[in-house]
């Protein structure tokens, strides 16, 4: 296989996670983030930041807003007012595309796999952001067409197998089981090259075998230099897997610290079982 | 049929055999049918070109895109403007294709562009409608100053010369005279060539992936970092362009055009082949192309076929030609959804399911356990 440097950096390899007294950057930050649908508030001047190399964790009821927040901080929704800064560039209000050429991906909840190619192409259109052979490019199919095919070609496969895909790729992305379409989604997610990547209830429908899989999956991410932003039900694995842990109820954030001080949170056991006793 | 199992092991010789076919097939259908068929072969070749380009737009991208043959004509009219008596200019045609492509790109961005957050229906109807305006446009501009001829259309186009050799008169070569339709088939075939080529390489490169990747999930796409507002326009710039082209061929093979060679029918027709064919898989859209420019053209016989066992026409041809359009659409529906040649992934995911089928079959039956 042609070797081009660029794209050779194989995932786990990317960087180790900074050790813990090192003083830590700020890699997403949102600020006062509102966000209305007509009369309906769905995000009520929140503030969150997640650090490099933190698995940061966003909890909360049905219907707090979790979502909300996600599309916002990747595009798919403007922002009815405040700011999201990605290390120091602004990225509320841009296109989804802009945010993710400057290194934040996302999964969604209910997955988006493209079901009609093959997981490899799935994982191959992930490339698409940081190769740039154009229309002259792919007709001639210059030497450097074909390296940067190949190039994709050879990481699609990695980043498979990295998932726990290996020998997959063939198969349509729409024959996959459901967990490993999960994986796949994690997988395409990765090849955008991301610094942050946001999770949308990645294991919702999971046993507990298959949540302690991917559990482990998103370890091994982190490992990689990839921070994880997680919005996630499943309380135990939040609380086994994340550093930081916020609370949405109601479009607002009532809670944020570590996951035990969270759990111990008044406003939060509120929250979940109900106010009134 | 005859066995051609021993060419899968020789490329070169399958290779050189077609490159043989295609030399020799307007002698051979001319000897066979009669020089009209050599016509009708002529218009299948140009038919193939707008069913690749609309294929980039529709199979590649899904963009459902109903008024493509407007492409088609401005391609036309640009080559009427800049080499017929129209306006005194005389362009080559080598000069004026391109021109042609390129303005039918234009267009086919500037229909783009208010139409990037439609989707299926609501996209179908707004091309629908530029279709339809450029027809317009190009039937009333006679006035006030005439730049299109109106309905009369633009007549006396400059046919393709070619090393000096006029295109649109028969070549007297040696001791053979090769008719006109049979010159232009070896330019349109050089362009269909083209097109495949260029279109299949589009297909499996980076920008190919794009376009699958925003028909299969346009949010998803936008996620994984592709622009898609610049890759849906450029589908758009791309399948105009190869309409722009072959409606310079077709001026140009014609040497008359008016706005009722650019119906929405028309658009629809080629539509129609690529969703016959097979969308999405350019052999199955080359198909296409062939079989519904040739069915019309061979039912004309069953008018002649009338008048000679009932002494008059019975049944129009051309109505016929509707019934069975009609027929020959819900029979696919029904039975071939894909196309006849569907595409590399959908024949794929159909065998899966056939496969999955039989796996659920044996769990569900097997009694042994």
């Amino acid at each position: 296989m042609t070797h081009v440097p660029e794209m050779q950096r194989p995932p786990d390899s990317l960087c180790s996670p900074p050790p813990p007294e090192q003083p830590r950057r700020t890699l997403l930050s949102v600020h006062d983030v509102s966000k209305r649908f007509g009369g309906l508030i769905a995000l009520d001047s929140v503030s969150l930041s997640v650090q490099a190399g933190e698995i940061y964790g966003l909890i909360g009821p049905n219907g707090a807003g979790k979502t909300t927040l996600f599309n916002c901080m990747t595009g798919l929704y403007d922002v009815t007012s405040g700011e999201i800064h990605l290390e120091s560039t602004a990225v509320h209000n841009r296109k989804p595309h802009e945010i993710v050429r400057r290194g934040f991906a996302r999964t969604f909840q209910n997955i988006r796999l493209f079901t009609n190619m093959t997981a490899l192409e799935n994982v191959m259109v992930g490339c698409h952001s940081h190769t740039r052979v154009g229309i002259m490019g792919a007709v001639l199919r210059c030497r450097r067409t074909r390296q940067e095919e190949a190039a994709i070609h050879a990481r699609a496969h990695e980043l498979l197998e990295y998932v726990g895909l290996h020998g997959k790729g063939r198969f349509l992305a729409s024959h996959l089981s459901y967990g490993d379409q999960r994986r796949l989604e994690i997988a395409r997610a990765l090849a955008t090259q991301p610094k942050l990547l946001a999770l949308d209830e990645p294991v919702a429908g999971m046993n507990p075998a298959e949540r302690q899989h991917m559990s482990e999956l998103f370890r091994k991410v982190r490992a990689g230099g990839v921070s994880l932003l997680l919005i996630e039900h499943d309380v135990k694995l939040v609380m086994g897997l994340c550093d930081r842990v916020a609370v949405l109820d109601y479009g607002r954030k009532i809670a944020e610290g570590t996951p035990f001080s969270v759990q111990q949170n008044p406003a939060v056991i509120t929250a979940y079982l109900g106010g009134g006793q | 049929m005859p066995d051609l199992s021993f060419l899968h092991n020789r490329p070169r010789l399958a290779l050189l055999l077609l490159a043989g076919l295609l030399t020799l097939l307007p002698f051979l259908v001319g000897l066979g049918l009669g020089n009209a068929w050599v016509r009708v072969l002529d218009f299948v070749l140009l038919y193939m070109l707008l069913a690749i380009g609309l294929n980039i737009v529709v199979g590649y991208a899904g963009l459902l895109d109903l008024g493509y043959i407007a492409f088609y004509a401005l391609g036309a009219y640009l080559y009427a403007w800049l080499a017929s008596p129209h306006f005194g200019l005389h362009l080559p045609f080598w000069v004026v294709l391109p021109i042609g492509a390129a303005l039918a790109g234009l267009f086919g961005m500037l229909l783009g562009a208010p139409t990037l957050r439609l989707r299926g229906d609501y996209l179908a109807i707004v091309t629908l409608g530029f279709g339809e305006i450029i027809r317009i446009f190009m039937n009333n501009l006679n006035a006030p100053f005439n730049l299109t001829n109106g309905p009369q259309g633009m007549n006396l186009i400059d046919p393709v010369h070619l090393a000096g050799v006029s295109l649109g008169e028969t070549l007297y070569l040696g001791g053979m005279s090769i008719p006109s339709t049979y010159l232009y088939y070896y330019v349109f075939l050089a362009f269909t060539l083209l097109a495949i080529f260029v279109a299949m390489r589009l297909q499996h490169s980076r920008i190919g992936r794009a376009w699958a990747a925003l028909r299969e999930d346009e949010v998803a796409a936008a996620a994984m970092g592709i622009n898609t507002r610049n890759i849906k326009l450029l589908a758009f710039a791309m399948g105009a362009a190869f309409g722009g082209l072959a409606g310079g061929l077709f001026a140009a093979f014609q040497g008359f055009i008016s706005p009722e060679s650019f119906t929405l029918w028309e658009s629809i027709l080629v539509l129609c082949m690529i969703v016959l064919g097979g969308m999405g898989n350019i052999p199955g859209v080359l198909l296409g192309a062939v079989l519904l420019t040739v069915i019309p053209e061979a039912l004309r016989y069953l008018g002649d076929l009338q008048r000679a066992l009932l002494g008059y026409v019975m049944v129009d041809p051309a109505d016929l030609r509707m019934l069975l359009f009609g027929f020959a659409l819900v029979a696919m529906m029904l039975y071939r959804p894909a196309g006849l040649m569907p595409s590399r992934l959908r024949k794929r995911e159909f065998a899966a399911a056939h496969e999955s089928a039989g796996q659920d079959h044996v769990e569900l039956y097997d009694t042994r356990a």
